[in-house]
């Protein structure tokens, strides 16, 4: 019996996986581009975005949640750097397990997570607010950055740190001049899992400080809850152009040196 | 005071991985200026060897001095060496200049200097004008310049070569043979320089350690290595060649391949076996049989290029190998003879094998992890340790690993133009010699049986 042609051309194979973008990826983006534009009678408008501008209080939720952005990658990468660079080092770390331990918090819920932090901190009787907004962030992106180093690091051909051992570079030397420029496409690729997810968190900044502190995901979120579709779908916007906009930042570095990297 | 002129000493070095003995007691003394080649196949600890002189490894026992100081357990990046790596390991974040000032950047030395030296050493590999490529958009052959200019340029006292040239195509190689060799003259730095390549250590050495099993086995000039190997299995290594056994009958006379022939070698003893080497090149063939020693029928004739290779087949039953400018045409019976001074008579390093074993009872012995049957032994109670002795060539090796008393892999296969002289590894670590008319493959599996009437015990 003959195939219908349909499923015997390979390229065919990928016609679900189309359909399936375009459902749940394309067609959404394309609503938010729409409603973005759209004020809530359906008339084009470009009075979402004046909103923005103006609004005093949007704008310093937008800045206040790059800042908390920022500071949680950069804690990231303090406190992910080393751990990844003890894990590759098989003299520093024997198990595999260790790997794991590290990596394990990756594949449990978010939410699961953050709920788990307020419970401690009430446990502790810490205040919630946003030195515990920034605890959980780091928390919870920490593998994030951890993945994409270790994967560099451990990847790293031995010979090149051999190689400048040999040309006379100390452990400290080898590491600043060797190591660490080698291991950056892991650190880039790591900015990107943290800076960007943190930008849109909501779920970790309402838990965590009991609602007091907003960000510009929590902002996105509540527009949308309250039926205000449009002006939520412009602040979704702006989001995703300034996402976009490191996304293309980190391209041009990353084809430089492509290697070990995650994304 | 120093008491030795050598640059390098290598004392006594041994190291082992777990269970497996990577260098064995070896010890190598190398004079300033010298170019010493390493050479073995891969797996004789040669890299090891090179890898602690540099610092990478650490050996278990020994002692390593350069220029009289011990350096034994200085890290790397202290070393007064620097290493050509075989695969070049230029760091890819850095450009060519970048690379190649690296050693010098690291030890604080001024721009200007930097820049004249990367120039003069980017200058002597041939590679000036390409300071600012990246490394990455170079050649095999450009990027082992560059290497070497970054290895030279901290005017190091011995540099090593860790197996430069086995990356690059025949031609490149050849070329860099000749420049490395120049190299070597200009800048008057000791080279150590490891390869498996005999030909390449022919070419570029001083002279030549050859080593095996992590075991030196020879060390001379290549003419030495070349002409007098000390045994078969450098001989085998080292060009080719024709090695069978043979017997001294007395000094200068020696029996090989069913006739007696005079050679020059004396102290052997009377009616002593012995290895016998003939290079191919070596044997004088002629269409005439009459008044020669040895007769013959071609096998194969091939042209070479510069001389012609034949496969003979002796009226004796041996195949060697000969290399003449005349072919002789396939068939045909000819004539062989050798000039005494070209036969080179080898000391066998072992006649027979040799194991420790353990009765169990009167008829059954342990030796090579396992129980072997044996002829009744009289008097034996169980528990006697024993000296067992195995001729070669009653050592049967089986297709199926099940039919044999123990398994074992083929490691080292010598052809000695009657028949196979293998070397068997077995679980245990240990070595099995046997001699087969049988073909086997380089680290087949077998099953090995020795009938009990081959088993010949000695009570210690």
């Amino acid at each position: 019996m003959k195939l219908p042609r349909l499923f015997t051309k390979r390229r065919h194979w990928s016609i679900p996986y189309a359909i399936f973008l375009f459902i749940f990826v394309a067609l959404p983006l394309l609503l938010i581009v729409v409603y973005a534009f759209q004020d809530s009678e359906g008339n084009f408008t470009f009075s979402n975005f004046t909103r923005f501008i103006t609004n005093q209080e949007s704008a310093n939720t937008f800045v206040y949640s790059i800042g908390i952005a920022i500071i949680t990658t950069l804690l990231c990468i303090l406190f992910g750097y080393p751990a990844a660079y003890i894990l590759s080092r098989k003299d520093l770390c024997r198990s595999s397990v260790m790997v794991l331990l590290f990596i394990l918090p990756m594949w449990i819920n978010i939410l699961v997570r953050t709920l788990a932090t307020v419970a401690l901190f009430d446990f502790l009787h810490l205040p919630l607010g946003e030195g515990a907004l920034i605890f959980g962030m780091v928390y919870n992106f920490l593998p994030f950055m951890i993945y994409p180093i270790y994967n560099t690091l451990q990847k790293m051909d031995y010979n090149y740190i051999e190689a400048a051992q040999d040309l006379g570079a100390s452990p400290i030397k080898v590491f600043s001049k060797v190591v660490f420029p080698l291991s950056i496409p892991g650190i880039t690729s790591g900015i990107m899992m943290v800076f960007m997810p943190t930008i849109s968190t909501f779920a970790i900044s309402e838990l965590l400080t009991m609602n007091n502190i907003k960000l510009f995901g929590t902002v996105v979120q509540e527009n949308i809850n309250n039926g205000m579709w449009n002006y939520g779908a412009a602040l979704s916007l702006i989001m995703l152009l300034i996402i976009l906009a490191t996304e293309l930042f980190n391209d041009g570095e990353d084809r430089v040196s492509n290697e070990g990297g995650i994304i | 005071m120093n008491e030795s002129n050598f640059i390098i000493e290598l004392k006594h070095i041994s190291k082992s991985f777990g269970d497996k003995v990577v260098l064995d007691d070896v010890s190598l003394f190398v004079e300033q200026g010298e170019f010493v080649t390493i050479l073995g196949p891969s797996g004789c600890g040669k890299t090891t060897l090179l890898r602690i002189l540099a610092g990478f490894g650490m050996a278990d026992e020994g002692e390593i001095r350069i220029e009289g100081k011990e350096i034994t357990d200085t890290p790397p990046h202290l070393r007064p060496l620097n290493t050509v790596f075989q695969r070049y390991a230029l760091f890819p974040h850095l450009n060519v200049y970048d690379n190649v000032a690296f050693g010098l950047k690291l030890k604080g030395v001024k721009k200007d200097e930097i820049d004249e030296r990367v120039n003069k050493a980017l200058k002597m590999v041939g590679m000036t004008d390409y300071e600012w490529r990246d490394v990455n958009s170079l050649s095999g052959g450009q990027q082992q310049r560059v290497a070497i200019a970054r290895a030279i340029i901290n005017r190091p006292k011995v540099l090593l070569l860790d197996e430069p040239l086995a990356a690059l195509d025949l031609k490149m190689r050849k070329d860099m043979q000749m420049e490395l060799k120049q190299m070597h003259k200009t800048l008057g730095i000791t080279f150590v320089y490891v390869t498996h390549d005999q030909e390449e250590a022919l070419t570029l050495s001083d002279r030549i350690v050859v080593m095996n099993e992590g075991k030196v086995q020879q060390i001379g000039t290549p003419t030495d290595i070349y002409n007098e190997p000390v045994n078969s299995f450098v001989a085998d290594f080292i060009g080719e060649s024709n090695i069978m056994n043979g017997t001294m009958i007395k000094d200068k006379l020696v029996s090989f391949m069913g006739n007696e022939c005079e050679c020059v070698d004396v102290g052997f003893g009377e009616n002593v076996p012995v290895d016998v080497v003939l290079r191919p090149e070596d044997l004088i063939l002629s269409a005439k049989t009459e008044g020669f020693p040895f007769q013959g029928t071609v096998q194969s004739c091939i042209f070479k290029g510069v001389h012609y290779e034949m496969i003979i087949t002796t009226t004796t039953g041996y195949e060697i190998i000969a290399q003449n400018y005349k072919p002789f045409e396939v068939g045909t019976l000819i004539g062989i003879d050798i000039e005494p001074s070209n036969i080179q008579v080898m000391k066998k390093e072992r006649l027979f094998n040799t194991f420790e074993g353990e009765m169990i009872d009167s008829t059954h012995v342990k030796m090579l992890g396992d129980e072997f049957v044996c002829n009744a032994v009289p008097n034996v109670e169980g528990g006697e340790k024993v000296t067992v002795k195995v001729d070669f060539d009653k050592v049967d090796l089986q297709d199926n690993k099940e039919d044999g008393t123990i398994v074992g892999s083929v490691h080292f296969i010598l052809y000695k133009c009657d028949r196979y002289h293998l070397t068997v590894h077995t679980e245990d670590g240990e070595n099995i010699y046997v001699d087969t008319h049988d073909v086997w493959d380089d680290c087949d599996i077998v099953g090995v049986r020795i009938d009990p009437d081959d088993i010949q015990i000695t009570l210690e």
